[in-house]
């Protein structure tokens, strides 16, 4: 099982919306993936400065953390969503920060960075997790998501989805690879390091992998194709849209539906249902081995 | 006429209600909005009636269904009429993986696309598709015939054992097994008299289709041909 959706606006009028609508098939894709749930927003970005949205304990005290963080690196501010909490810093600042937060902070884990993209990820059910996290309030022009139905590994934060596989870079997943273990290890001695044993941990990694050697983000998910086995449909946000893929045998379900408004992905069309004219919008499954990507 | 708002009755009821029409009901045609990409609508209907579905439906629609005529005015997720027994299931739009999987009997006509494994293991199931098929349709098929107006996606009727397939546009690639066979005026008639049963005969020649089937090679397993399998 698992639910995967997502939502790109094609223009600005929707914009103020793009949380709550995304919340709704979020929520809907409950019953596919009740274990837990993420997703990431693309919001509005600053030039020159870059969000880390971190993780931390319940509890965490963030507003405190980042006055003792300002002292070392200076200009800093901060937005709280119940366990995570968005960093917003110049990007010149922004590596000090992470060195600063890992020898300082280490309970405090960086989830997401770049410049447009928050992500958020918690385990419990898909429409809790996101009222916990304001996503109905949250704004931008796309937004992709994911429910976990746990197969391949433990219900831990760490086994949620979204994956980052670079700034402004995540993957989302349904399926599982069967081959993960052993592009883990080749992953492993290409210098990555992994928190879990999940296999979209490693999907991530390698697309990252793929894009560090020269690949564009395109030619990475087509590459995956011959390199990752198992059954999956991918989704990858990047900072100025989506990507789609489905593996060659294509069993893990997908659709999609487009307006002059809006494209939106679904692991099902109930997902899409709720969204506005979806009764009349082109709906359709895309194919499997081809890579789709909708981009402003 | 009962006419059923999915945004109000509970699918559950619905389904209910279907199931418990008894012999000589006066409710022969039964209305449903807002199905919503709802699962399992119209689900396991034994009885004479008539169906209608105004909008897409999801997984599983008309499974099972046994005499009833049920029309869906939108798009069927995965499985639509799956292991039909008689009757008639119409999809106005598209439909996803597996539309007829295991179907008995009856009638499947789709007038958009079906996506793949259409007509996977079909078993007598009459399945007449206006748009194309998707990969692996018709897979491991036993009895029945598969019609498509359009293309066919890659390994069409792997493994196939002796149902029929028509297929007027182009097929990317046969599965295991399966063979183009001539198309004689036999095979012409048949076509025809499926295409009655669909209400669109005489629309177009069968001559335009061609036949594929079994070639018979696999059906017990011989060591020669492990390769194949």
């Amino acid at each position: 099982m698992c639910g995967i959706v997502g939502l790109f606006l094609k223009h600005p009028r929707l914009e103020p919306q793009l949380g709550a609508l995304t919340a709704h098939m979020l929520g809907t894709m409950g019953s596919r993936g009740p274990d837990s749930a993420g997703f990431a927003v693309y919001g509005a970005g600053v030039v020159g400065e870059t969000k880390l949205t971190l993780r931390g304990p319940g509890g965490t005290d963030f507003i405190g953390l980042v006055t003792r963080l300002r002292e070392t690196i200076g200009q800093a501010s901060v937005t709280l969503h119940d366990t995570h909490a968005v960093l917003r810093l110049p990007r010149d600042s922004a590596d000090a920060a992470a060195d600063w937060l890992a020898e300082n902070a280490p309970q405090i884990a960086i989830v997401g960075r770049g410049e447009r993209m928050e992500m958020f990820k918690e385990v419990g059910l898909p429409e809790k997790v996101a009222a916990r996290f304001g996503l109905a309030d949250m704004r931008g022009t796309h937004a992709i998501g994911h429910t976990r139905m746990a197969t391949e590994s433990a219900v831990t934060i760490n086994g949620a989805h979204p994956y980052s596989t670079g700034p402004d870079q995540c993957l989302v997943h349904n399926g599982s690879l069967s081959n993960h273990n052993a592009v883990r290890r080749n992953l492993r001695r290409e210098g990555f390091a992994f928190a879990t044993e999940n296999d979209t941990e490693v999907a991530a990694g390698y697309l990252t992998w793929r894009m560090r050697e020269g690949l564009p983000l395109g030619e990475a998910l087509k590459a995956s194709l011959a390199d990752l086995d198992g059954f999956y449909t991918f989704v990858v946000g990047a900072e100025n849209g989506f990507g789609v893929l489905r593996d060659g045998i294509a069993c893990k379900p997908a659709v999609m539906a487009e307006t002059a408004d809006y494209v939106a992905f679904g692991s099902e069309y109930r997902a899409l249902a709720g969204l506005p004219g979806a009764e009349t919008a082109r709906v359709w499954e895309p194919e499997p081995a081809t890579v789709y990507f909708w981009e402003r | 006429m009962p006419d059923i708002d999915l945004r109000v009755t509970p699918l559950r009821e619905l389904n209910k209600m279907l199931h418990s029409i008894g012999p000589g009901s006066n409710e022969r045609h039964w209305l449903v909005a807002n199905p919503g990409g709802l699962h399992a609508i119209a689900a396991g209907v034994n009885a004479p009636v008539t169906i209608e579905i105004d909008g897409h439906v999801g997984y599983y629609c008309a499974g099972m269904n046994t005499q009833a005529t049920v029309i869906v005015r939108g798009s069927a997720g995965v499985g639509v009429a799956e292991n039909m027994m008689s009757g008639v299931v119409h999809v106005l739009g598209d439909a996803s993986q597996a539309a007829g999987a295991t179907g008995h009997g009856g009638l499947l006509r789709i007038d958009g696309n079906a996506s793949s494994r259409c007509g996977i293991s079909m078993k007598g199931i009459d399945i007449v598709v206006g748009g194309a098929v998707g990969h692996m349709s018709a897979f491991m098929a036993q009895a029945g015939n598969l019609v498509v107006f359009g293309d066919a996606g890659e390994a069409l009727g792997d493994s196939i054992y002796e149902a029929r397939l028509f297929v007027r546009g182009a097929v990317k690639s046969l599965g295991a097994d399966c063979i183009e066979k001539p198309m004689r005026d036999v095979h012409k008639q048949a076509l025809h008299d499926v295409l009655s049963r669909a209400g669109i005969e005489g629309q177009i020649d069968p001559g335009e289709f061609k036949r594929y089937g079994s070639a018979r090679r696999l059906y017990h397993f011989n060591v020669d041909h492990a390769g194949a399998y």
